[in-house]
């Protein structure tokens, strides 16, 4: 008998229940296919013109900073103000994102831009996300030819851009729109839910900013 | 790891004389329970969403053998592989082989309660495989060759002079003048000294807070990010988790964050929530070539359909522990195993038998905190006070089934010689009961009643209770 039978017979055995029991089988697909929303607190609730200062709120109470841009084209410029403001050297590696590829990079001279996943060595990455929910700030970022997963963990500094119309209210909203874009049931090697930057309460409980992942997190809502 | 529940009492005496234990145990208050209680606070419906959390969980473990099904179904199709593992052993083995057939030689960690719980390291380093946690806590634990003391803070127990002088004695080649005087230095230096274990790792091995049957996915919840430099770095991305795990769809593990980080660190959210399917695809500039999912069982299918059951809800938050004033005195080494605190006694003598680990359901003053801030509502005080009767009824028990459940079946189906056996000694206790309902004295727990009054069970059985239940009374 292989591990997979031995397992699921003993739990049957245990639940005191027959494999082929038709009801049991039916509710199963069921709810695997509506996904049924469970009650949600008011913070996750919020409407479209409320959403964007939620989102700033909740993203800022966990150490994120956020500006909002009119249009994409203003990005480069957006981007070379923060690394000045945090007296960082001007270069950034990005995903090779469509969105981010159209972006006017060449308006900002002194501003180096690399494409391509991360090696360890790159003070500061740029990724676009797919969207985000107001409820608690956090960014949904998914990996993909476009988007490599390293640029979120291994530079000191992540900056993420996400649309202003992509920020959602709640995380059953995104998910949503994550089935609308990969289909129900298909989904990317890897979401990354991001909530503020990298940090660790491990010795004596003092919450320090900046363990494995970055010490920053800056977000740009466009439009 | 070796067992030391066995000698729980004098654990706990020595936990209890221990200065500097008690100092780091001080900082649990501070970093846990004003933190939770402010975040439930900040919530208006959050006794609503504990009561939809646990509704989910009670509906999956109902279902449980068809979401297994449905899980490990969608992990194949989506070109991960899954291994079902009954025993701990079966579950080392497993990894083992995986790390052999590619040729691994240093293997990261996150942080993984399970993979403690079936001893891993110890069995990958025997077999000539160097395991790096990358958990701070963990990493810092696993210097000094130690297990955790608290299941999401494994290094509670100890103060930053502690593991100052333990970075000093292991980071031997950094400059012996520089300054470990901040808690930021300290951090600083373990980022530094783990980013080169990262890149260099073979494979990298996580737990999972939840698989979602719907996706075939894993998701990780942690605050450092060394999770994810575990799983996206080297070649081949292990998972260990354990059965219970599994949740129908994103929307149910959604429900279930909003209570995870709020009883857990006080957090809204942790900073990281991380999903994951299958290996990288064509066209991924990062992410591992192959993904494995080992899915553990050890023991916990049989605590389906028994009043244990309810422990299978347990999504690891601590908050039943940072309440506990047994464990805020003792830390959690006391326990002498992986899962310490009210959670622990519980789930301890379910997996590694009652006769090891009896005496942890007297760590418990029965005042009920734990049960109140459980986020999944699991009745932990009634469980402790049936492990207890249980104690007293084992004499009864033949030797085969002495061990873990084997008792609470034995004695379950013969209900009349389970009522003798556990009414006859609570009702002895509650004659016995002194005035003011707490006993100073009591001759199978003195190391613990030196220290704490032992209030006096109530003049009924858990069984009697759990019938009561079941009736809807
Ligand atoms: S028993 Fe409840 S409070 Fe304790 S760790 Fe589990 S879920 Fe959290």
């Amino acid at each position: 008998m292989s591990g997979r039978d031995a397992v699921i017979s003993r739990i049957r055995r245990s639940l005191g229940v027959a494999e082929d029991e038709a009801t049991r089988r039916l509710t199963v697909a069921r709810r695997l296919e509506t996904a049924p929303v469970a009650p949600q607190p008011a913070q996750a609730q919020s409407s479209p013109a409320e959403r964007f200062d939620l989102f700033r709120e909740k993203a800022e109470a966990v150490s994120a900073t956020v500006t909002r841009v009119a249009s994409p084209g203003e990005v480069p410029t957006e981007i070379a103000d923060y690394l000045r403001g945090q007296n960082l050297a001007p270069r950034i590696r990005r995903g090779a994102d469509p969105r981010l590829g159209a972006m006017p990079w060449k308006s900002v001279p002194t501003l180096e831009v690399w494409a391509g996943p991360s090696d360890g060595n790159d003070p500061v990455g740029l990724s676009h996300a797919l969207g985000a929910a107001a409820e608690t700030g956090t960014l949904f970022v998914t990996s993909g030819a476009d988007n490599p997963t390293t640029l979120n963990f291994l530079p000191e500094t992540h900056i993420v851009v996400v649309a202003a119309e992509d920020i959602e209210a709640s995380y059953e909203a995104t998910w949503q729109r994550l089935r609308t874009t990969h289909g129900k049931g298909t989904m990317p090697r890897t979401v990354n839910l991001i909530s503020g930057p990298s940090r660790s309460g491990d010795i004596e409980q003092t919450i320090l900013l900046g363990a494995h992942g970055p010490k920053r997190l800056h977000i740009i809502v466009v439009g | 790891m070796d067992i030391t529940s066995p000698s729980f009492k004098e654990n706990a005496t020595r936990a209890i004389g221990d200065k500097s234990l008690q100092k780091a145990l001080g900082n649990v208050e501070r970093g846990f329970i004003y933190k939770r209680a402010k975040a439930v606070a900040a919530v208006p419906a959050f006794e609503t969403l504990r009561d939809a959390a646990r509704d989910i969980k009670n509906h999956t473990l109902a279902h449980l053998d068809l979401y297994l099904e449905a899980y490990a179904d969608k992990v194949a199709a989506t070109g991960g592989h899954v291994h079902f593992a009954e025993t701990a052993a079966d579950a080392r083995d497993i990894v083992l082989d995986i790390c052999r057939r590619v040729e691994a030689k240093t293997v990261t960690k996150g942080k993984s309660m399970i993979t403690e719980e079936i001893a891993l390291n110890d069995h990958l380093e025997k077999n000539g495989i160097t395991t790096v946690e990358t958990d701070l806590g963990e990493y810092i634990i696993q210097l000094r060759g130690e297990h955790p003391s608290h299941i999401i803070a494994p290094a509670v127990h100890l103060n930053k002079e502690q593991i100052e002088a333990d970075f000093r004695r292991v980071h031997d080649k950094l400059p012996p003048e520089r300054n470990l005087d901040e808690p930021v230095a300290l951090l600083g230096e373990a980022r530094a000294v783990l980013r080169e274990r990262f890149l260099a790792a073979d494979v990298g091995i996580t737990g999972a807070n939840f698989l979602v049957a719907e996706t075939g996915t894993s998701i990780i919840v942690t605050n450092e990010g060394n999770g994810d430099l575990t799983q996206i770095l080297p070649r081949v991305h292990i998972v260990v988790a354990s059965i219970e795990k599994v949740v129908p769809t994103l929307e149910d593990a959604s429900a279930i964050l909003r209570v995870l980080a709020r009883s857990a660190t006080g957090q809204e959210m942790s900073v990281y929530t991380t999903l994951s399917t299958g290996a990288k695809r064509s066209g991924d500039p990062d992410g591992p070539d192959e993904y494995h999912v080992v899915l553990l069982d050890n023991g916990r299918s049989a605590m389906l359909g028994t009043p244990f059951e309810d422990m299978l809800r347990c999504i690891r938050c601590g908050a039943c522990m940072n309440h506990c004033p047994v464990y805020q005195v003792v830390g959690g080494h006391a326990y002498g195993w992986v899962y310490p605190g009210p959670m622990g006694s519980v789930l301890t003598p379910t997996l590694i038998g009652v006769d090891k680990a009896g005496h942890l359901p007297n760590a418990s003053t029965f005042c009920g905190r734990c049960e109140s801030v459980c986020p999944m509502r699991i009745p932990l005080p009634k469980m402790m006070r049936h492990w207890r009767e249980n104690a007293f009824a084992r004499h009864l028990t033949p030797p085969s089934e002495r061990s873990g459940l084997g008792v609470w079946k034995f004695l379950a189906r013969r209900p009349a010689l389970y009522a003798l056996a556990t009414g006859i000694a609570v009702r002895a206790m509650a004659l016995l009961k002194p005035k003011g309902g707490r006993f100073r004295t009591l001759p199978f727990a003195s190391g613990w009643t030196r220290h704490r009054d032992l209030p006096a069970p109530e003049g009924r059985t858990f069984q009697a209770m759990w019938k009561d239940r079941k009736a809807g009374k």
